[in-house]
């Protein structure tokens, strides 16, 4: 644990809450102007957040204090994983704690427990989307921590922010098929475990096709508004994993102002450019049935074990 | 060459082959498993060409050309034409529509494969630990195997044709790998043999599309006069 990690972490939970819905907005506002949309502008999801907190809190009759708890949990586990990963400084506040283990943990923890406040309701479609989202996370997890673990025997080590510093002092890595097929696995797994077209999709109020949000349905009001808050940093957390991985230039090494608002602002022009290729990505595809997804996650862990495979493969002597 | 950029660009076309076999096996439309069957041609012939380069092998780099020639250009073309005569006849959806094995499953296969590849070429990676191309060789074996069972999982003809190709690939790149001097002779003599076989499959597609109506392999079960 050093000053430096300890400042990332406090700037990153800080950039990270307060620059999510801003990328949200951002992908919606992407997503508008291409299908010909004025679009609500970048700001929409703050004033949306804004409105929900000032609500009175409600909960539906019968639920128990899972129900309750979920949204502050979720917060809880997207806001440690924001201040423990490398994003802003290649130092993490929790050392060597912060592993490729602890962040999937935390993240997994934060859906398992949307999971079960949905099925706390006892409706249908809260039922119904838990099973979903449980059955895409226990496809998501493996190949999650499998292409992490590809970018971890280069590194020698499955902390995350020894991996990032191993990129940053050899920049070819990068172009290791090892690295190219685990950015690959990475993203797809991105796309489903934020809930993004075309295994999710987020605008959505079909009652069939609803993956998280028929998770969400029955909660309204500042919760409504916490769980939101929570999706869009998710999204932001799992973009700034890829950025960091793939393309870590631009991160503070050392503790200097002038390094830490060029670490704050690469984070930030990394995580807003991949939202909106994203965004742009969707407008051209549809949502895949659910039973294909599957086959989608399946693909996706096969790169992560070619990437494995190729890392130990390649390691002949250069 | 530097070495460094050398081994870097080796290890980079060989990733591509062995991403360009999953995404064959991983889509359904023929048009899509075609053009990833091209991009892998590219691959193969660049993997040619980086062999060429580093040894200063004229011959190998007249391979190199001819490699690219029949996987990248007129094998793709083949298939298009056989793809497109098919389409125009539509009598059928153009995509493989129920493989043996689903294709979650065999994607879950081909990660076995993969393993397994690297299990039995060790003894060919220990014959020559200081090449790195040697080290290369168990990505290669990967295609082959991938190939082979996308050979024996798919129904319809024309999957068949590029699973056989697919394997194939693999095969050429086994040999550029492990020899990195094949006889231009050889390959000449292989690549001939392909484009033989590619023309015969498609005849014998043609015919059998002619007279079952249909290209499903499994309705051949039985002889009639």
């Amino acid at each position: 644990m050093n000053a430096l990690g300890i400042t990332g972490g406090v700037l990153q939970a800080v950039v990270i809450t307060g620059g999510a819905p801003l990328l949200t907005g951002l992908m919606r506002q992407v997503r508008a102007r291409l299908e010909g949309r004025a679009g609500p502008g970048v700001g929409q999801p703050w004033r949306d957040l804004r409105k929900q907190f000032r609500k009175e809190a409600v909960t539906p009759d019968g639920t128990s204090e899972i129900f309750r708890i979920a949204p502050l949990l979720l917060v809880a586990t997207t806001v440690t994983a924001a201040v423990v990963a490398p994003f802003v400084t290649s130092a993490s506040a929790a050392g060597p704690m912060a592993d490729l283990f602890a962040v999937v943990a935390l993240l997994a923890m934060g859906t398992a427990t949307l999971a079960l406040a949905a099925i706390d309701t006892g409706t249908a479609f809260g039922g119904m989307g838990a099973s979903r989202e449980v059955t895409i996370l226990a496809l998501v997890e493996p190949t999650l921590l499998v292409s992490i673990f590809a970018l971890s025997v280069g590194a020698g080590s499955t902390s995350l922010a020894a991996i990032v510093a191993a990129t940053l002092s050899d920049p070819a890595r990068v172009l290791s098929p090892a690295s190219l097929l685990a950015a690959v696995a990475l993203a797809v797994v991105t796309v489903a475990e934020t809930g993004r077209i075309p295994v999710d999709n987020p605008a959505t109020h079909l009652e069939l096709t609803m993956v998280h949000e028929a998770m969400i349905l029955e909660y309204a009001g500042p919760d409504l508004a916490l769980i939101e808050l929570a999706s869009s940093m998710r999204l932001c957390v799992f973009l700034g994993l890829l950025a960091s991985l793939f393309t870590p230039w631009g991160i503070a090494t050392s503790l200097t102002p002038a390094a830490l608002a060029v670490g704050t602002a690469a984070f930030a022009s990394k995580v807003a450019a991949g939202g909106a290729a994203l965004a742009a990505a969707e407008v051209f595809m549809a949502k895949i049935r659910l039973f294909r997804v599957p086959e989608l996650l399946a693909g996706s862990f096969l790169l992560a074990v070619c990437a494995v495979a190729s890392s130990y493969f390649l390691t002949g002597p250069n | 060459m530097p070495t460094a950029t050398y081994v870097e660009l080796l290890n980079l076309a060989c990733g591509a082959l062995l991403a360009t076999a999953v995404l064959i096996l991983w889509r359904r439309q023929f048009a899509a498993i075609i053009r990833w069957f091209g991009v892998q041609g590219v691959a193969l012939a660049a993997l040619a060409a980086l062999l060429a380069i580093r040894g200063h092998d004229a011959r190998l780099g007249a391979v190199a050309a001819g490699v690219f020639a029949l996987r990248a250009v007129a094998l793709p073309w083949l298939l298009r034409r056989a793809l497109a005569r098919a389409e125009a006849a539509a009598l059928q959806p153009q995509r493989e529509t129920r493989p043996l094995v689903n294709v979650t499953a065999s994607l879950l296969a081909a990660a076995v494969l993969t393993l397994l590849a690297y299990a039995v070429s060790r003894p060919l990676t220990a014959l020559t630990p200081d090449s790195p191309a040697a080290h290369a060789i168990p990505l290669g074996m990967a295609v082959v195997l991938i190939g082979f069972f996308a050979l024996v999982t798919r129904r319809r003809a024309l999957a068949q044709v590029t699973s056989f190709l697919l394997m194939d690939n693999g095969i050429t790149a086994v040999g550029l790998l492990t020899t990195a001097s094949t006889s231009l002779i050889v390959e000449l003599g292989v690549s001939l043999d392909v484009l033989l076989a590619v023309g015969v499959l498609q005849v014998l597609t043609g015919r059998l599309r002619e007279t079952f109506g249909s290209t499903d392999l499994d309705e051949l079960r039985e002889l009639h006069d």
